[in-house]
């Protein structure tokens, strides 16, 4: 048995790495998108989502693709798993709505 | 009106104290990996919120917790740390990481 502390895969204060790339970029709308989202879901009485859900839900990540993902696809990839999980959608809407509006996007591009 | 006035806080500002060497390998943990284990000095209350690690799974109605500003030095923190002798970082923690240090 190791006695190395557990450390999270997110948790990274201090570990070695490169320099910090300062570039940005311009906020694409679905970004925001994501952003309005998420304070809908906070900003009630009775909140559907917490940013302290959606951060352990990006937490929770497997290493793998939390390394992979942008900074906004991990807030999907988070949304998506808590919602799910406390019952308040489930996969098969979001998938069914998903192809809503993309067909309707087809539709409008036709 | 000052930090923490009117907070029935287990520490006060100057208090020593050790952060708790504990490593979840699951949750939303607000204390972060670098500091656990490390003994530093309160610098404020920063106030009393909900508890993050309940809040991240859906729990919003637990007691609050006191938040401290806690003050290290970075020689400390870092042991190849390179720049001054007397830097610090200042980190805020909940009570229930903090322990008192001897």
């Amino acid at each position: 048995m190791s006695d190395t502390p557990h450390r999270m895969h997110h948790d990274m204060g201090g570990q070695p790495a490169g320099p910090v790339g300062p570039s940005e970029h311009e906020i694409e709308p679905w970004e925001k998108r994501i952003e309005a989202i998420l304070r809908c879901m906070q900003l009630r009485e009775t909140p559907i989502v917490t940013v302290d859900e959606l951060r352990r839900g990006i937490e929770e990540l497997p290493t793998t693709l939390y390394d992979s993902l942008t900074y906004y696809e991990r807030w999907i990839a988070s949304l998506t798993n808590i919602v799910v999980e406390k019952g308040v959608l489930t996969r098969a809407e979001i998938e069914q709505r998903m192809a809503a509006i993309k067909a309707a996007r087809a539709k409008e591009a036709a | 009106m000052s930090w923490g006035e009117g907070i029935a806080s287990r520490f006060k500002p100057g208090d020593k104290v050790h952060v708790a060497a504990r490593y979840p390998v699951r949750g939303h943990i607000r204390t972060p990996f670098y500091i656990r284990g490390k003994t530093g000095v309160v610098e404020r209350i920063c106030g009393q919120f909900h508890n993050p690690e309940e809040l991240a799974f859906g729990k919003y109605d637990g007691p609050e917790k006191v938040l401290y500003r806690v003050r290290f030095d970075q020689k400390h923190v870092w042991p190849d740390y390179r720049g001054g002798p007397s830097d610090k970082v200042e980190i805020e923690i909940f009570e229930h990481w903090l322990e008192p240090a001897k």
